[in-house]
C-alpha cells in the first residue's frame, strides 16, 4: 500500500438533504437521453436518425476527431427526438424505451491490450475513461502513466460509492484488471482514509488513503500529491461505477450502462438513491423522490459546486451519480451586505457568524449574494485550493490567453471543477470555472 | 420592504436596457444594491455562493476604522481645548472635533464618489466599493487644519491619477489614500508639516501650537509626552493615527474577520522593531536613540501598517510575499524617520515605495513556483528518454 496523503486546505459545506442509504431499483423510466455536452470539447457525428430503432449498445454518434470511439444507447428503443440548439448544435438525443434488444460482443477468455481497446471503443465503454490534462475522453492510442480511480467523494451532498457499489465487488475487481492492461503501472485507487471500505479489498491496485476537506476527492489534487502531471504526460481517470460497467461488460458482453443516482438537496422530500441507466429522465426520479415545496427550484447534474444546470424535464448526465436540487435564490435581501447579518447563509469568511455553526446543515439557494467586482481580496483563493499552484495568477494569465504562461502556471494540472470552491468563496464573484474551461478549450485548440 | 422594493423597481425602469437612461444604470444600481442585495442568481460556474461580497468586506474595514476615528475626533478637540480652556468634557472635545472632521469626510466622499460614479458610467461597469474605505481613510490621515479645498484636490488627484488611470479598482499600483496624502504633502508642504498644522485652529490663533513627537525629535527638541500618552494617543498628529490603542482594536477586527492580512501587520512590526533596535544600539542622534518600542507607537506607523499597508490591491498578494513586503515596510519606515530629517515620518513613503515593489516581490515568489514545475518537467523528460 502506498503512503496516505492528506490535505489541509479546502472546505466542507454541509447542505440539507443528503440522500438516505436506500437504493430504489424498482424504477422503470420510459425515456433516456444522450447529451453530447457532457463530453468536454467533443463534436458529435450522428450515426442514427429520428425514429430509428436502436438496441442497447447500438452506436448513436461518434467523436468527429476519433471516429472509432462510439457513444451508444443505454437502452433499446426508438430515437424519439433530436434536440438541436443554436447553429444546429446537437443538444439532446432522446430515446423512448421499446423492446429489450441488446448488442452482445464476443469476449475472449484472456483478452490482450489491443482487443481490450477495440472492445471498449466499440461497445461504448471507452468514454468512461477520461484523461488529464483537460478532462477530455482518453485517446486510445496513448499509454497513460497511471490510471486513477477516486473512490470517495467530498463535494456537498455527494454520494457514498462504498454504499452504492457494495454488491459490485466482483465486477469492480474485473474492471480494474482490464484497466491494468492498458497502463504500465498498476491502477491507483484513492479512498477515504478514515473509513475502511470495500475498495481496500480490491487486489492488483495501489490503494492510497486520502483525508481532508473538499476538494480532496478531486482527481487533480490527488494526482498532484501522488505523482504530478508533467508537460506531455497523460494520466487517465475513471469513476468507480464506470469501472463496474467495464467489469460487467467483460462478464456479459453487453453495455450495461448501470447508473446509481442520488437525488438530493433541500428541495427533495425523500432524498434517496436510484439504480437506473445512464441518461434517465429526471422527472421520473423526481416523481418518486418528490419535491417538498412549491418554489423556484434548480436542478443540477452533479454537485452544487461544479455540476451543470439542467431542468426537471432534463436527463441525468453521462458521468453523474448525483442530482442536486436546491431552491433558486431570485429574491432580494435588504441590507444583506452588512457584516454579521443573514448568518443562515454559509460563509467561509469570518465576516459572518455562520462559521460558528460548522456542523449545521445549511439550506442554501442560488443567489449570487452580491455582484461581480474587480479582484480585490487576495489570499482567499489559496485557502480553498490545495495544490502547489497560485490560483489567482493562473486565472489572470488564463484571462489574457497567454499560452506559455498558462503552461508555466500549471494549466495542465487543473480542470474546471477544481475551481468550484474558488467560485463559491470569491468575494468578487469571479467565474473561475468558466475562465479555466475557456482556457482549456484554447489549449486544446492551440496546443492539442 | 415590499413597498420599498416596488418603488425602487419603478424608479429603475427608465434605466433598464434599451431605455432612455440606460447609460446611467451603474449610478442608480449603486443606490439600489446599497439597500438590497440583488436577486441575481448564479448562471455559470458554481451554483451556490458565499455570503461575503466586496460591500461586506469594505464595510468591515470601515467598522475597524471607527474606534480610531472616534478617538481621533475627540483628540482633535482635546488638543485644542487643552491649550485654550481648562474646563472641558469628553463631549466638548468630541463636538469640537466633529465640526472639524465631518466636513473633511463629506468633502472626501462627495469628490471621490462623484469621480467614481462618473468613471463607472463612462466605462459601463458597476461602482466598486473600494472608495468607501479610501474616502474614509483620506481625512483620517490629514492634519486637522488643512483647508477643505486641499482635501478635495488631493482626493481628485488620488482617484484619477492613482486609481482610474490604471484601470480602476483592483488595478492600481499605489494605495490611493496614501497617494492623496503624498500629493498634499508635496503640493502644500506648509499645510502638512511644522508646528502650526497638527492642532485645530493653530494656523489661525497665535497662542496655539503643537509639534508631533517625531517632528520634535527631528528638530532635536525634548519631548514632553509619556509613553502612555503616546500609546493612548493624546498627542498631536494627523487626525486618527495618534491612538495606537484604538488602532490595535481595529487591527483585531481586521485579523479576526480575516479581512486584513495579519502577515503584513506582523511583518511590519517585526521589521520596524528590528530596525529600531539596531538604531538604538547605534544611537548617533535623538531619533536613533529613541526607544524602539516608542518608535512603534508614535507617528503614523501603527495606522499605516494596519490600514494602509494591508490594502490587498497594492500590497503583495502571495503569502511569502506578504511577509517580505510587511517586513520591508517596517524597515524602511524607521530608516526614513532616522536618516531623513525632512521627513520625520517615514511610514507613508515606506508604504508607497513598497507598493511599487510589491509586484516584483510577487514575481519572484511566482517564479520559484514556475521554476519548480519546469524542473519537474525536465526530470521527467530525462527519465523517459
Amino acid at each position: 500500500m502506498s503512503k496516505d496523503i492528506s490535505f489541509r486546505k479546502g472546505a466542507d459545506i454541509n447542505l440539507k438533504g443528503k440522500a438516505k442509504n436506500f437504493i430504489n431499483d424498482k424504477i422503470t423510466s420510459q425515456s433516456y437521453a444522450l447529451q453530447p455536452d457532457d463530453f468536454f470539447s467533443l463534436t458529435p457525428k450522428l450515426e442514427i436518425r429520428e425514429n430509428d430503432y436502436v438496441s442497447q449498445g447500438s452506436p448513436i454518434f461518434h467523436d468527429k476527431k476519433n471516429p472509432e470511439i462510439k457513444f451508444v444507447s443505454p437502452v433499446s428503443g426508438i430515437i424519439s427526438n433530436i434536440v438541436r440548439g443554436p447553429k444546429r448544435k446537437i443538444e439532446t438525443i432522446e430515446i423512448e424505451l421499446n423492446g429489450n434488444k441488446k448488442i452482445v460482443h464476443d469476449i475472449p477468455s484472456n483478452p490482450d491490450k489491443k482487443s481490450i481497446i477495440e472492445l471498449l471503443t466499440l461497445s461504448g465503454c471507452w468514454p468512461f475513461i477520461r484523461q488529464r490534462p483537460y478532462n477530455v475522453i482518453a485517446n486510445p492510442g496513448d499509454i497513460p502513466r497511471y490510471i486513477l480511480i477516486s473512490c470517495f467523494t467530498s463535494a456537498p451532498l455527494d454520494v457514498d460509492f462504498d454504499f452504492i457499489l457494495k454488491n459490485n465487488h466482483e465486477d469492480f475487481q474485473r474492471g480494474v484488471q482490464i484497466l491494468n492492461k492498458l497502463t504500465k503501472k498498476s491502477t491507483i485507487l484513492t479512498v477515504n482514509s478514515k473509513s475502511k471500505n470495500l475498495f481496500n479489498n480490491i487486489n492488483d491496485v495501489d490503494v492510497v488513503g486520502v483525508s481532508g476537506p473538499h476538494p480532496s476527492s478531486n482527481e487533480s489534487v490527488q494526482i498532484q500529491k501522488i505523482s504530478p502531471i508533467n508537460m506531455g504526460d497523460k494520466v487517465w481517470v475513471i469513476r468507480p461505477e464506470d469501472v463496474v460497467n467495464i467489469g460487467l461488460f467483460f462478464k456479459t458482453g453487453t453495455y450495461t450502462a448501470q447508473r446509481t443516482v442520488a437525488v438530493a438537496g433541500s428541495c427533495i422530500k425523500n432524498p434517496q438513491y436510484f439504480r437506473t441507466k445512464i441518461g434517465v429522465k429526471i422527472d421520473d426520479l423526481i416523481k418518486i423522490a418528490k419535491l417538498n415545496k412549491k418554489r423556484d427550484i434548480r436542478f443540477i447534474n452533479g454537485d452544487v459546486l461544479s455540476g451543470s444546470l439542467t431542468s426537471q424535464d432534463g436527463y441525468i448526465g453521462f458521468y453523474n451519480n448525483l442530482l442536486s436540487v436546491i431552491p433558486e435564490g431570485n429574491k432580494y435581501r435588504m441590507f444583506g451586505w452588512l457584516p454579521f447579518v443573514d448568518n443562515d447563509i454559509p460563509s467561509l469568511s469570518k465576516t459572518s457568524f455562520s462559521w460558528l455553526f460548522r456542523n449545521k446543515t445549511f439550506d442554501i439557494d442560488t443567489n449570487l449574494n452580491g455582484e461581480e467586482r474587480a479582484l480585490v481580496v487576495t489570499g482567499e483563493m489559496e485557502k480553498v485550493f490545495p495544490m502547489d499552484i497560485y490560483p489567482m495568477q493562473l486565472l489572470k494569465v488564463c484571462m489574457t490567453g497567454d499560452i506559455e504562461k498558462m503552461e508555466a502556471y500549471g494549466i495542465y494540472e487543473v480542470v474546471p471543477e477544481d475551481f468550484g470552491l474558488i467560485d463559491y468563496s470569491c468575494t468578487s464573484k469571479i467565474e473561475a470555472q468558466e475562465i479555466i474551461s475557456d482556457a482549456i478549450e484554447l489549449m486544446i485548440k492551440e496546443v492539442g | 420592504m415590499k413597498f420599498l422594493r416596488k418603488k425602487l423597481d419603478d424608479i429603475k425602469r427608465p434605466f433598464a436596457k434599451g431605455e432612455k437612461w440606460e447609460k446611467l444604470a451603474p449610478a442608480i444600481n449603486a443606490f439600489d444594491t446599497f439597500l438590497f442585495v440583488p436577486n441575481h442568481t448564479t448562471s455559470r460556474g458554481s451554483h451556490i455562493r458565499d455570503a461575503v461580497d466586496l460591500k461586506r468586506t469594505m464595510v468591515t474595514v470601515i467598522i475597524a476604522l471607527i474606534p480610531a476615528l472616534i478617538y481621533g475626533t475627540y483628540n482633535t478637540g482635546y488638543q485644542y481645548l487643552i491649550q485654550t480652556d481648562s474646563n472641558f468634557t469628553f463631549f466638548d472635545a468630541f463636538i469640537h472635533g466633529s465640526f472639524k472632521i465631518i466636513p473633511m469626510i463629506a468633502v472626501s466622499y462627495i469628490v471621490g464618489l462623484t469621480i467614481e460614479f462618473a468613471f463607472a458610467v463612462y466605462r459601463g461597469h458597476e461602482v466598486n466599493e473600494g472608495y468607501l474605505v479610501t474616502g474614509m481613510l483620506i481625512p483620517m490621515i490629514m492634519p486637522v487644519d488643512i483647508p477643505l479645498w486641499m482635501v478635495g484636490v488631493s482626493v481628485a488627484f488620488a482617484v484619477i491619477i492613482a486609481k482610474e488611470a490604471f484601470g480602476g479598482t483592483g488595478m492600481n499600483i499605489l494605495n490611493p489614500a496614501l497617494t492623496a496624502r503624498a500629493f498634499a504633502f508635496f503640493a502644500y508642504p506648509t499645510y502638512m508639516s511644522g508646528n502650526k498644522v497638527w492642532v485645530s485652529e493653530a494656523s489661525m490663533v497665535d497662542g496655539i501650537s503643537g509639534e508631533t513627537i517625531l517632528g520634535s525629535l527631528a528638530a532635536g527638541q525634548q519631548i514632553a509626552y509619556s509613553t502612555m500618552d503616546m500609546f493612548a494617543g493624546s498627542i498631536p498628529g494627523s487626525i486618527a493615527e495618534t491612538s495606537t490603542l484604538w488602532i490595535i482594536v481595529g487591527a483585531l477586527i481586521l485579523i479576526i474577520t480575516g479581512v486584513g492580512s495579519w502577515r503584513i501587520m506582523a511583518g511590519g512590526v517585526l521589521g520596524a522593531s528590528i530596525m529600531a533596535i539596531l538604531f538604538n544600539l547605534w544611537g548617533a542622534n535623538s531619533l536613533m536613540s529613541f526607544n524602539w518600542m516608542n518608535h512603534l507607537i508614535v507617528g503614523g506607523f501603527a495606522f499605516g501598517i494596519v490600514f494602509m499597508a494591508t490594502d490587498p490591491v497594492s500590497a503583495a498578494q502571495t503569502q511569502k510575499g506578504k511577509w517580505i513586503y510587511g517586513i520591508l515596510v517596517g524597515v524602511f519606515c524607521i530608516m526614513i524617520r532616522v536618516f531623513n530629517p525632512a521627513y520625520p515620518e517615514g511610514v507613508m513613503l515606506a508604504i508607497l515605495l513598497m507598493n511599487v515593489f510589491a509586484p516584483t516581490i510577487d514575481h519572484y515568489v511566482y517564479n520559484s513556483n514556475i521554476l519548480k514545475r519546469k524542473k519537474r518537467w525536465e526530470l521527467s523528460r530525462i527519465k523517459t528518454t
